[in-house]
């Protein structure tokens, strides 16, 4: 057995190595730092918001009718929570699942299609950009109509609202993919479906993931929406029921918990986006 | 010696403008002829016709005497930038066309980009992106290259490096070799054979490879070329 014997010139010694090390973690605690920076910028405006409005409300500047104190909202949101708060959250992410998949997938297939044809493009894409500016709650009462006050109205108004971003950003998508990469796959004769698959696609995938990211956050949007007008569960049900009782607290637990549920549904799309693009060359 | 590519235009319109009309060049076997013209007299027309890739015109183009229908393993294209699949590896770029990992491992040994294999293209400079997409021209082991004013993208030093590449692969893979460039210099130090596109063709003969950067009789030739370009 032959091995190669490291000489003096090449091989580190203890105190090269020692550096390296010392040089490693000062980097790794340089990039700790920048993140607990960001954290903190992050944190500063609501924080300092938040602390203004405990100081207005306690020192009776704002009616506590109107506005509660942060304190208070965490208390009620810690009384719901007792009255099975987890049920309304569960029921409203549910909603948006099933109404951001269907929506998400009739967008892919069509929005495909319309990159992909002109033909579809020209039959499919001016009735689709007439229907996207339609406002979401005119969509409610012909679905209260059509599908009752079940689960389905509900659903459906969601996946219009998801359905209209991601439609856009796929075929938007393909139709912008660099006519120059496509005369390179031309080069090698590749069958409709082989450059659809192994180039069109992975080329318009950051619209893609823009569209469904968007989609995603209008979906919550749209549950809102559907929950407001026909439903005994929910978030949005939650918002209803505070402005019926005039309990602001309620109201405000309500629009928290979209905020943290809406934010950290985008974190999960963003990480998802930021995993499935590294191969691109951004700014950031 | 054989003619490899045999290359008949009648005519190629864009709309109302007709940017050839009437060309015919044939290139022998394991040739290097350099296309050189002004902006606009139609070479890279011309170089796409003979790759298959434009069909939209009126004439013939022959490979090895068969008529080309259309793109064909035989011919290899190399872009004026790298043009790279940027969400593929290096080796994933090679092996586009078909599966072949020991090809994939040679040509990128013979590019000097053994070490990229599993670099994305962002991660490479100029010059290491044109030797991606020299070596991807050469996955599908063509016998003619056709290529696009591949190094004007590159600084002097890499597109003398890049030059010096080309020879060697066109060598070593017995190719025939059609370079649209607008370097003379390049032309003249790369090229069996010159032809001016200018309407008609004209012909320059740099003699015979080897040649030197700065040859006498190269600056001699180069400025006869500059002489029929009215320059």
């Amino acid at each position: 057995m032959s091995s190669r014997l490291l000489t003096p010139v090449d091989a580190p010694s203890v105190a090269d190595a020692a550096e390296l090390a010392h040089a490693a973690a000062g980097v790794m605690r340089a990039a700790a730092a920048i993140r607990v920076r960001r954290i903190l910028l992050a944190l500063l405006l609501p924080v300092t918001a938040l602390l203004a409005i405990e100081f207005a409300v306690r020192t009776g500047l704002i009616p506590v009718n109107l506005l509660p104190a942060p304190t208070q909202i965490i208390e009620t949101m810690r009384d719901l929570g007792a009255q099975g708060l987890i049920g309304h959250i569960t029921a409203s992410t549910l909603r948006v699942a099933a109404g951001f998949a269907s929506g998400a997938a009739l967008a892919v297939l069509l929005g495909a299609t319309v990159g992909l044809s002109r033909h579809a493009e020209a039959i499919l894409d001016p009735t689709f950009q007439a229907l996207r500016a339609i406002p979401s709650l005119a969509w409610v009462p012909l679905l209260l109509l059509w599908l009752g006050i079940d689960e389905a109205p509900k659903i459906v108004l969601i996946a219009i609202g998801a359905f209209f971003p991601i439609y856009m950003g796929v075929a938007s998508g393909i139709r912008g993919v660099d006519r120059k990469l496509i005369e390179v796959a031309r080069l090698y004769r590749l069958s409709s479906i082989a450059l659809t698959k192994r180039v069109l696609l992975p080329a318009a995938l950051p619209a893609i993931l823009t569209g469904l990211r968007n989609g995603l956050s209008l979906a919550w949007m749209f549950m809102v929406a559907a929950e407001l007008i026909a439903a005994s569960k929910g978030l949005g049900y939650l918002l209803s029921d505070g402005r019926e009782t005039s309990r602001a607290d309620i109201v405000l637990a309500a629009i928290a918990l979209l905020a943290i549920l809406g934010k950290i549904s985008d974190t999960l799309m963003a990480a998802i986006e930021r995993r499935s693009l590294a191969w691109r060359d951004s700014y950031a | 010696m054989s003619i490899a590519l045999d290359i008949h235009v009648k005519e190629k319109r864009y709309g109302a403008r007709t940017v050839l009309r009437d060309v015919s060049l044939q290139l022998q076997e394991g040739e290097v002829v350099s296309l050189i013209g002004a902006s606009g007299c139609g070479k890279s027309s011309l170089l796409s016709i003979a790759s298959g890739l434009d069909r939209d015109f009126s004439g013939e183009i022959r490979l090895s005497g068969k008529p080309l229908n259309g793109a064909s393993s035989d011919i290899g294209f190399i872009f004026q930038e790298p043009r790279l699949f940027p969400w593929l590896t290096v080796a994933q770029n090679l092996a586009f066309s078909g599966d072949n990992p020991q090809l994939v491992t040679r040509l990128l040994a013979e590019v000097g980009l053994q070490d990229h294999a599993g670099a994305l293209p962002k991660q490479l400079s100029g010059g290491q992106a044109q030797r991606a997409a020299i070596a991807r021209g050469l996955f599908t082991q063509p016998r003619v290259l056709l290529l696009d004013e591949p190094f004007s993208a590159v600084d002097a030093f890499t597109r003398m490096k890049l030059q010096d590449l080309l020879l060697k692969v066109a060598l070593e893979h017995r190719l025939t070799v059609l370079l649209v460039t607008h370097d003379i210099d390049e032309a003249l130090y790369l090229s069996d054979r010159i032809v001016l596109l200018d309407g008609g063709l004209t012909e320059f003969h740099p003699g015979p490879a080897p040649r030197k950067r700065g040859d006498v009789d190269a600056a001699r030739l180069k400025a006869a070329i500059l002489d029929s370009l009215q320059v």
